[in-house]
């Protein structure tokens, strides 16, 4: 009895935060700025699907497109009627980077949820990065191309002259906040989905353990199923909600005025 | 004793590196400061591929795409629009090569009707005319024939009262009973 309840304990563990650590791929040294290490693979990983995706799939450079050429250009088609219509025609210079930003995450997140996957994505670090080149990107594009100008879009003038200082600081303090509202939702939504999951599945294999198993363990693989089905629509979502906020910033950044 | 001491603040040091390392494998490895550079310095890489790979081979491949594509539909819908402009006055010379060839034919009609009646009309007078000569001959000649009976009649007529004249045992003068049978047949 002693011992199965000694097992018991040893078998369920839980280390949801487990999959999240990153490791070196080689040995088990430390890790410096240069290691290559799950995070690194993961990422070639996503060069490599986008490679796939993008330049072998649209080898054929057909008219009437194939199957993989249809899919590069629906994603294409897709971001670029995005920033189109939400950042303006101006915009569309900066469309590259845009472009390169939601293959990566949209590519990060998928790729994240196959198994023994890691999701680079579910880090705020990677997040981060993205969003302080985003907020970095923009703030000095709006002051380049609208110079002091770039002002107004804190000047709120259509309030009340009376509440334009108080809407002013809002404004700013808003503006400040857009980096991590942008990094933490998307690391945030990556790393609490796969979490849970962790935490059904690590509840999965008691029906090894203990006679509650009986009710627990389907519960749990179904949990597992459900949360996979709205991973993978977060995946998407998360991706898409980046990139479309990107654009967002973007107009600000062309067009302050309010 | 110097380096001693120095060794023990070395493993003073690796103890307390070691400890903070648990420590922080215990939180959330988001938070984990030490994996930051890695992850940073390999997410510019992987961007900036990224952004090659797009900008050299896939961007300028699919905009060519889908010029080309554009290019090809507009093309194909100018060539459907001169086709249906070409059968259109295709059609328009047709209509207009019919309702000649209709006029032409309804003024041969006519002028072969008209030449027809013309005809007719000739062949028409020239048989009046030959029936008016024939029933004047035909006249003339039953005319003749009356006369030729009406003589033939006063002769016979003459001859039998010679005839019954003599009978009778009369001396018949022939002069005296012509004149008698002729002023009978006058009244």
């Amino acid at each position: 009895m002693a011992t199965l309840e000694q097992e018991m304990r040893s078998e369920l563990t839980f280390h949801p935060m487990d999959q999240f650590i990153v490791k070196p791929l080689f040995g088990d040294g430390p890790v410096h700025w240069y290691t290559p290490t799950n995070a690194t693979l993961w990422m070639a990983i996503a060069v490599l699907a986008i490679f796939f995706m993008l330049v072998i799939g649209t080898r054929g450079r057909a008219v009437v497109p194939s199957r993989a050429q249809s899919i590069a250009e629906l994603s294409y088609g897709f971001i670029h009627k995005m920033v189109e219509d939400v950042a303006g025609k101006d915009a569309l210079k900066f469309f590259p980077y845009i472009f390169t930003v939601f293959l990566f995450i949209v590519f990060s997140n998928f790729l994240g949820l196959l198994p023994r996957g890691f999701t680079t994505t579910s880090h705020i670090a990677v997040t981060g990065l993205l969003a302080i080149a985003v907020f970095v990107a923009v703030t000095v594009i709006g002051f380049v191309k609208n110079g002091a100008g770039f002002l107004s879009l804190f000047w709120v003038a259509s309030a009340p002259l009376a509440l334009r200082p108080i809407l002013a600081i809002i404004e700013i303090i808003s503006y400040f906040v857009r980096p991590v509202s942008h990094s933490i939702r998307l690391a945030g939504n990556m790393m609490a989905g796969h979490a849970v999951m962790k935490v059904f599945a690590a509840f999965a294999p008691l029906i090894l353990f203990s006679g509650v198993g009986i009710a627990v363990t389907p519960l749990s693989i179904l949990a597992i199923t459900a949360m996979y089905g709205l991973e993978v629509l977060v995946a998407f979502i998360q991706a898409y909600v980046f990139t479309i906020l990107t654009c967002v910033y973007l107009r600000d950044a062309l067009h302050p005025a309010h | 004793m110097a380096s001693e001491t120095q060794n023990t603040a070395h493993a003073a040091a690796d103890a307390a590196q070691g400890a903070a390392h648990t420590a922080q494998k215990a939180g959330m490895p988001q938070l984990d400061f030490s994996s930051y550079p890695n992850q940073i310095f390999w997410l510019v890489v992987a961007l900036v591929a990224i952004y090659w790979l797009l900008t050299r081979i896939a961007l300028p491949r699919i905009e060519a795409v889908l010029a080309d594509r554009q290019g090809t539909i507009a093309g194909d819908i100018a060539a459907a629009e001169d086709f249906k402009r070409k059968a259109e006055e295709a059609e328009a010379a047709y209509e207009k090569a019919l309702a000649e060839a209709r006029a032409q034919a309804q003024k041969i009609a006519g002028e072969t009707k008209a030449e027809i009646q013309k005809d007719l009309d000739a062949a028409i007078a020239k048989a009046d005319a030959e029936i008016a000569a024939r029933s004047a001959e035909s006249e003339a000649r039953i005319a003749e024939i009356r006369d030729g009976a009406l003589a033939a009649v006063d002769q016979v007529a003459k001859d039998t009262a010679g005839e019954i004249v003599a009978a009778l045992g009369g001396n018949s003068d022939a002069s005296a009973v012509n004149a008698a049978v002729e002023q009978r047949l006058k009244g």
